[in-house]
């Protein structure tokens, strides 16, 4: 059984704002073992990346615990010691805006380097190179501007980026999300490709389920703060049980007959997603819920398990499932 | 190694033709640049330029006193004789001096300031340093120079420390609005996640992104500089007779007005010919200094 | 034979920029007969927005050129209209709804102002008093299904989310009661199921009041569940075109099929390598069909001439070689 790479526990964030507490995150608690990938879906407001900035440590946690390897590091980056710093990386939605556009693509994976003192025999060129040829691009890129090469591109620098300090997790925020999908297909290949050669271990974010059908080990679905549901890919697709997971399965747009019959039946979703601001009281989701009881508006239900590793957080399994 | 020497060497002349290009879309900038060249061409060789570089110093020729324009002196002479066009080019001197030495004092401290201030946002350091800004900038601006200048002597230098006081808030504050905003910006969270050190973040992470509101401004904070050192030169405060200067040129001959137009006139024209050429050509630098994308 | 609402032939657009000129639409047709719900599918910088802004003639016109070319509105000449002529039709005829409805929307305007101005500025009927203008408003906004319309005249864009953002842009392109409707990629930057909720409802309108719609977009998940036909774009010119039931039956254009292969399917089989390659550079495309060198059936005549539709089946037509009878 392959050892637990990164395991939270109960991690709650919480912003304090003029408007209210923003519950972004509370609660969660999921592990991912080495080399798994851990799909974890959301729409806006779900909270998944504060979860994703608070394991890498851009945010200090309100509460709960953040273990690394077994070593607790739930605290704000600059508080962590530096060699954490080397194994967890992150590479962000946007590539636009996540490359310093007034950088050549030369200094932006140098800087890695060189606050690491990672250079190699041959100096921080030649493992700049290194860098772009694992991923696949022509070594004169170095010398580009990050806006001058295409979106794909960028993502692949950024890719390039986060592997450059060889680190033994990344958290992928929805990396593809802004990108074609002929694009998109090249990058899941070489980050499939880059996670076998290097052990590595993912928290992939993303909205897109038929994506995680075919990349995640595990899926998790979160809703404004809270996991609703999580299991292993295949289980979680064979029967998605909580009725959040039912919709989103059915709002998918896809291209064959044949994914149209494995669809839940066309629930149209009522309302707008409410803000973590205004969390309702009960169960966050009971407002838009097909499927609401009186229980609902009123207490929040706890986790339940099933076997093969299949948890949900709702009371139509109050009973057990 | 000599290939990557030459390699380099071609990306930046590529870079540098890039630059000329985006520059010399608009046919006004181009038109901006030439009239600042030729200034500061004319403040440089000012003493080979000048038909008559003596009567720049004390010098006196009643004979050929309050001359209109003529082919001998193309912009007149002044009630002492002097040639005006000679002691316009001196003029521009003083001029160019005050906004190069004001600027080159006051933009980089305002800069650093307002990185440090909007890079940490939010914390005492930011307070302080804003809260001292806005102490400076609450002081009307002419005021705070002439305040200053009465006290010290009257001189060159003088003015140029009392202009140089009040003018690096704005830089601060400029650049202050673009860093904090920049600072949430993913790139900088990926440097920060990376564990590069605040200096390198705010220097070589943030500051590149600031360079085209700040060379813009420098551009046209050159005219204004040399307009509120003409101002002072006015009153009295900034250059001392016989030192030619636009401004004091323009106080003395508006007692001459409007006879003796030329007397003012002309040195009001170099005057607006400099801001006018300055403005034009910071408008050319931002569109040069703009990031596009493909 | 029905008439054609709007007839795009042989389109050619380039832009001029540092180092020559971008040869972006490359020949682009395009028609639609009234009523009709069709798909404009291609991915990013295949020139689809450009081709949709074109026909409202908002791009910039230098830097771009259009060499050559005709865009038929109701058999009558966009780009040779005058700007008199092309403010009507902007008005009246063709409304467009953009990708980023935040970027749409004047921040310090109210809903409002801008929607009032829009039905103001539209009105077929010269002469609305402004007390009818703000019952029509509140009547769209109803119709795009907004809660408590009166409160939201009074709000601001950056009080709303991204989903009732959008459906305000909706409404004030519907307001206008134009026969063309075009939207360029409105669900993109959306949640997916308010995608679903603001496309099932663009659905309903559209049909109420018999707007003729051109949905781009680069999924093409949406296009299979909201379109009659499809066109593929690919690098300024469309590669193939059919029904949309047909095109995902059978895609034939090897492009198309790259595409479909590379989407992940919810049958978890996957997923595939994606086209080899890269889009062309527009400063030098390729001679001949610009797809060539990603194509897994290239052939000599690919590489030198461009090839135009053939009929590959009844209401299916492909830009291939492959299919010349």
């Amino acid at each position: 059984m392959a050892a637990e790479t990164l395991k939270l526990i109960n991690l709650k964030k919480y912003f304090y704002t003029k408007m209210g507490t923003v519950k972004a995150a509370d609660g969660v608690s999921f592990s991912i073992r080495e080399r798994e990938t851990l799909g974890l879906v959301g729409e806006s407001g779900s909270g998944k990346s504060t979860v994703a900035y608070t394991i890498l440590g851009i945010y200090g946690p309100t509460q709960g615990n953040i273990l690394f390897k077994g070593q607790d590091i739930s605290r704000e980056s600059k508080k962590r010691p530096k060699h954490f710093k080397k194994e967890i990386q992150i590479v962000f939605q946007d590539p636009g805006s996540s490359l310093n556009p007034r950088r050549s693509i030369k200094q932006i994976l140098e800087l890695p380097l060189r606050v690491h003192h990672i250079s190699g025999n041959g100096g921080f060129t030649e493992q700049v190179e290194k860098l772009l040829n694992m991923v696949e691009l022509p070594s004169e890129y170095m010398y580009k501007y990050p806006l001058a090469i295409g979106g794909g591109e960028r993502q692949i620098v950024a890719i390039a980026r986060a592997l450059a300090t060889n680190p033994s997790f990344i958290v992928l925020d929805e990396p593809t999300s802004a990108l074609d999908v002929s694009v998109q297909a090249k990058i899941i290949g070489l980050l499939m490709e880059l996670q076998e050669e290097l052990n590595l271990t993912y928290l992939f974010i993303t909205h897109d389920l038929s994506l995680m059908r075919n990349m995640a080990t595990r899926v998790a679905i979160m809703y404004l703060g809270k996991i609703c549901e999580i299991a292993p890919t295949v289980e979680f697709f064979k029967s998605p049980l909580h009725p959040y997971t039912r919709i989103l399965l059915s709002s998918i747009p896809v291209v064959s007959r044949e994914e149209e019959e494995l669809k839940p039946k066309k629930i149209t979703s009522r309302g707008e997603i409410p803000s973590p601001v205004n969390v309702p009281p009960g169960c966050s989701f009971h407002l838009r819920c097909p499927e609401r009881m009186d229980i609902c508006s009123q207490v929040d239900p706890e986790i339940t398990g099933k076997e093969k590793g299949h948890w949900v957080r709702c009371h139509l399994y109050d009973k057990g499932l | 190694m000599g290939k990557t020497k030459t390699a380099d060497l071609s990306r930046r002349w590529e870079k540098v033709k890039k630059s000329w290009y985006k520059f010399s879309k608009n046919p006004l900038s181009i038109i901006g640049a030439t009239i600042i060249l030729i200034i500061v061409c004319l403040a440089i060789f000012a003493p080979f330029a000048a038909p008559y570089p003596e009567h720049a110093g004390s010098f006196v020729n009643f004979d050929e006193a309050s001359m209109p324009p003529n082919l001998k002196h193309p912009f007149g002479t002044d009630v002492f004789g002097r040639d005006i066009m000679s002691r316009i080019f001196f003029g521009f001197r003083f001029s160019i001096t005050m906004g190069v030495v004001v600027i080159t004092l006051a933009a980089p401290v305002g800069i650093t300031l307002g990185l440090i201030a909007g890079y940490m946002k939010g914390t005492w350091v930011d307070t302080v340093i804003m809260r001292l800004t806005d102490i400076f900038v609450a002081v009307p601006p002419l005021v705070l120079a002439l305040a200053v200048c009465s006290i010290l002597t009257p001189s060159v230098f003088n003015a140029m420390m009392a202009v140089t006081l009040m003018w690096w808030p704005w830089y601060c504050r400029m650049v202050y609005g673009i860093a904090s905003s920049i600072k949430n910006e993913f790139f900088v969270q990926a440097a920060e996640v990376t564990g590069a050190g605040k200096l390198h973040i705010i220097f070589r992470e943030i500051l590149p992104n600031c360079y085209g509101p700040i060379f813009t401004k420098i551009s046209l904070d050159m005219g204004w500089v040399i307009l509120i050192g003409s101002a002072l030169s006015f009153v009295g405060l900034g250059a001392q007779p016989p030192t030619p200067d636009l401004g004091t040129m323009v106080a003395d001959g508006g007692k001459y007005m409007p006879d003796q137009w030329w007397i003012a006139i002309f040195p009001a024209i170099a005057i607006m010919f400099i801001v006018f050429g300055f403005n034009i050509l910071g408008d050319g630098i931002r569109d040069m200094l703009e990031v596009e994308e493909v | 034979m029905a008439e054609r609402l709007l007839d795009i032939k042989d389109l050619h657009i380039s832009f001029d920029v540092y180092g020559g000129t971008l040869k972006v639409l490359n020949g682009v047709n395009l028609f639609m007969y009234e009523g009709e719900k069709v798909g404009l599918v291609g991915e990013t910088g295949c020139g689809k927005t450009t081709t949709a802004k074109s026909i409202l003639k908002i791009l910039p016109v230098p830097p771009a050129r259009i060499p050559k070319g005709e865009i038929f509105f109701k058999r009558q000449d966009v780009l040779k209209m005058v700007p008199k002529e092309i403010q009507r039709i902007r008005a009246q005829g063709i409304s467009m709804i953009f990708q980023d409805p935040t970027a749409a929307l004047n921040p310090v305007f109210t809903i409002g102002d801008q929607l009032m101005e829009a039905i103001k500025y539209s009105s077929i009927q010269d002469g609305l008093s402004r007390r009818e203008i703000r019952k029509l408003a509140i009547q769209t906004l109803q119709d795009v299904a907004l809660p408590d319309p009166e409160r939201i005249l009074e709000n601001y864009p950056i009080q709303l989310s991204g989903g009732m953002r959008q459906r305000i842009c909706i409404a004030m392109a519907l307001a206008t009661e134009s026969q063309l409707l075009i939207a360029d990629e409105p669900t993109t930057s959306l949640d997916v199921t308010i995608q679903d909720q603001v496309l099932r409802l663009l659905g309903v309108l559209v049909k109420e009041k018999e707007t003729s719609t051109i949905l781009i977009t680069h999924s093409l998940g949406i296009v299979r569940e909201w379109t009659q036909r499809v066109y593929v774009m690919y690098a300024g010119g469309m590669v193939e075109t059919a029904r949309t039931a047909e095109l995902f039956e059978s895609p034939l254009h090897p492009y198309t099929q790259g595409l479909m292969k590379a989407v992940p399917k919810l049958t978890g089989e996957g997923i595939a390598e994606g086209i080899s390659g890269r889009i062309p550079d527009y400063l030098n495309p390729p001679e001949g069909c610009r797809f060539n060198p990603r194509c897994p059936h290239v052939m000599p005549v690919c590489k030198k001439e461009r090839p135009p539709f053939f009929n590959a089946r009844d209401d299916h037509q492909v830009a291939c070689f492959l299919f010349k009878e």
